[in-house]
């Protein structure tokens, strides 16, 4: 699990290719001017991109996680935001291998896995973020149809997707009174709010979602009435890890240019690499990338082999998101001037990190999940 | 109508060449493998004839030993929906033959697998001899049709435009049952989709010896062979340029006058 497997490293090259051609053209202006092409999301799909760890019988490839942050990594080189999106896209597929029945997953499973459909996760409101089980979007009983009513905020391809997992209140307050809901993207009742104005991630749509009596049939719940946070939980597990292994692609291609431009840079009669202030930045920043690296592996390595991976999946996250802030600030500071400004990729990717820190649970929420799991094993 | 297509192993373009020490070959060990960049475009030719359904039927071939089954897995994967047949050429015999000997044995599973349009590219780049698909063709007695930019293939002929240089292009037509070698500008070739990937994995990849192909060993490997190796050699270093000394652009241009009718003795 330390290094690529044979299949690893194909998918690898496969998914390097891909995400070049696919995406490499029009980065730089769709970061500019704030566009999301879902033709590209296609094309990712295309590929074979899109649905990694589904099972073949749905149109996945029916490989592991170890496998799909390969993927991921690769994506995220090239652009963090399309990792992003097949990342968030990969959520609905988790859900539903784990807690869809069999009609659901035949409904949305292939298409999904295809590229050809987007999906999406709302579970995040205005007022409740961290403190997810306080969620006050509902979904009232109206005889074999529910009924939702409610804002969503921050949610990845609002308005694009075709399908959102929706968290929503069928019961009283907390977590247990919260189910999960496929509501397809072109479901009556739902509406797309205001699309934010971002630092980074700006080919990423986030947009509030807008749920006025929206009505949905019963079938639509996923798992059973009560069980959505569960279900939402669970989804983040896995999320974190993708999160982590995007982080780790844009901390690699950081590294990559950061390193290129200190040896061809010469200040002094010298390369700059080997200047000990920007060379020792270099290696803190190989380093620390390694490390977050063989977290993420093993974080996907334990949920592939059905072993609890919760707390590991949180410090991947943890560290591979503030490994890709330091790293891409550190490239910036690498390229110095010519970092700073938009001719070079560094300030994106500087950008794209920072949201790392704080979306799939904010680290402050991962540190939180780490301390209670040593409460629980050291309080006697 | 069953396309054929020809799979050369070569190294990568942007490799750095090394000459091996007896000057027997190139040094392989740092070397990454890809297929042959013109036989790239005779692939997609033959998946797209397979894919518009002009085609029935799309079989990969590859003279080459073990290693060159990675090459064409490659192959396999990029024309997984054509769901392409694979032969991978390989016997002790084979060892040492001249591109003559090369083209028996292509031609002889050419004939076995029953193809009829033998794609190919215009030449393999870790040579560069352009010889094989010819001596295939004549071997076989049939048409060869070389450096093709476009192709259209209609009921039992063939329309090819061939690139002449110099801006001209000639179109030629030919019977189906001819060889056809693929130039830059034919097609853009895809990348392999990771579902091909995979399902290349389990492709099998039926291997063919002298035996299976009634070839008699004498005709080819190192005893038939007509042509020979001498040496491996680098081309010489390129001499450095010199820069020309002066106080200003006018005694530089004098300068530069004297040298080139003094010393380079062009003017």
């Amino acid at each position: 699990m330390f290094v690529d497997t044979e299949t690893q490293a194909d998918l690898r090259e496969a998914a390097r290719q891909a995400a070049e051609s696919i995406l490499g053209p029009s980065v730089k202006a769709d970061d500019e001017s704030e566009t999301y092409r879902k033709d590209l999301f296609a094309a990712l799909g295309e590929a074979g991109l899109c649905g990694v760890s589904t099972s073949e019988e749905f149109g996945g490839l029916g490989l592991g996680y170890s496998e799909y942050i390969v993927v991921l990594e690769e994506i995220a080189k090239v652009s963090s935001s399309y990792a992003v999106s097949v990342a968030v896209s990969g959520l609905p597929q988790v859900i539903l291998a784990a807690y869809g029945n069999q009609a659901q997953k035949e409904k949305w499973l292939p298409g999904l896995a295809a590229g050809e459909l987007l999906g999406a996760f709302a579970l995040s409101e205005p007022e409740s973020g961290s403190d997810a089980g306080s969620l006050s979007t509902t979904a009232v009983r109206d005889g074999d149809d529910f009924v939702l009513n409610g804002t969503k905020f921050w949610i990845t391809h609002g308005g694009y997707a075709d399908i959102y997992v929706v968290m929503a209140r069928t019961g009283g307050p907390g977590s247990k009174g919260v189910s999960a809901f496929l509501v397809p993207g072109d479901a009556e009742g739902l509406s797309f709010g205001k699309k934010e104005e971002k630092m980074g991630m700006r080919a990423s749509p986030t947009v509030e979602l807008i749920f006025e009596d929206c009505r949905v049939p019963a079938s639509s719940m996923l798992h059973n009435e009560g069980q959505g946070m569960h279900v939402a939980l669970s989804a983040l597990d896995s999320g974190r890890i993708t999160i982590a292994a995007t982080a780790n692609g844009l901390s690699q291609a950081a590294l990559d240019v950061a390193a290129k431009y200190a040896t061809e840079r010469r200040q002094f009669r010298k390369q700059i690499i080997d200047f000990q202030g920007v060379g020792f930045m270099l290696a803190d920043m190989a380093a620390d990338l390694e490390a977050a690296r063989l977290l993420v592996r093993k974080a996907a390595w334990l949920k592939d082999e059905g072993q609890s991976f919760s707390t590991i999946a949180a410090m991947a996250k943890l560290k591979a998101t503030d490994t890709a802030m330091k790293v891409t600030t550190d490239a910036v500071q690498v390229l110095g001037g010519y970092g700073y400004t938009r001719e070079y990729p560094v300030e994106r990717f500087m950008r794209d990190a920072k949201v790392m820190q704080i979306v799939e649970g904010t680290n402050q929420i991962q540190r939180l999940v780490l301390a209670r799991a040593l409460k629980r094993k050291y309080e006697a | 109508m069953k396309i054929g297509v020809l799979l050369k192993q070569v190294p990568a373009s942007d490799s750095r060449i090394k000459i091996n020490g007896d000057q027997t070959g190139i040094v392989t060990d740092d070397i990454k493998w890809e297929i042959n960049p013109y036989d790239e475009f005779a692939l997609e030719a033959g998946i797209q004839l397979v894919e518009g359904k002009i085609a029935s039927s799309l079989v990969l071939i590859s003279l080459g030993g073990k290693d060159a089954e990675a090459r064409i897995k490659d192959g396999i994967a990029r024309g997984v929906k054509a769901k392409p047949e694979a032969i991978r050429l390989d016997d002790a015999a084979f060892a040492g033959s001249d591109p003559l000997g090369e083209a028996r044995i292509i031609a002889a599973a050419i004939q076995k697998a029953g193809i009829d349009l033998l794609l190919t590219g215009k030449q393999a780049i870790d040579d560069d001899n352009a010889q094989v698909p010819a001596m295939v063709a004549e071997l076989l007695d049939r048409p060869q049709v070389t450096f093709v930019e476009q192709l259209e293939v209609a009921g039992d002929s063939l329309t090819a435009h061939r690139v002449m240089g110099g801006g001209q292009v000639d179109v030629v037509m030919s019977p189906v049952q001819a060889v056809v070698t693929c130039d830059k500008g034919l097609n853009s070739p895809r990348f392999a989709s990771l579902p091909g990937i995979m399902k290349a994995k389990r492709a099998k990849i039926a291997v063919w010896g002298a035996a299976d192909l009634g070839l008699d060993a004498g005709t080819v490997g190192a005893g038939a062979a007509v042509v020979s190796e001498g040496a491996y050699r680098l081309p010489a270093d390129r001499p450095s340029g010199k820069i020309i000394e002066g106080a200003d652009a006018a005694a530089k241009v004098k300068e530069l006058v004297r040298l080139l009718r003094d010393e380079a003795k062009v003017l």
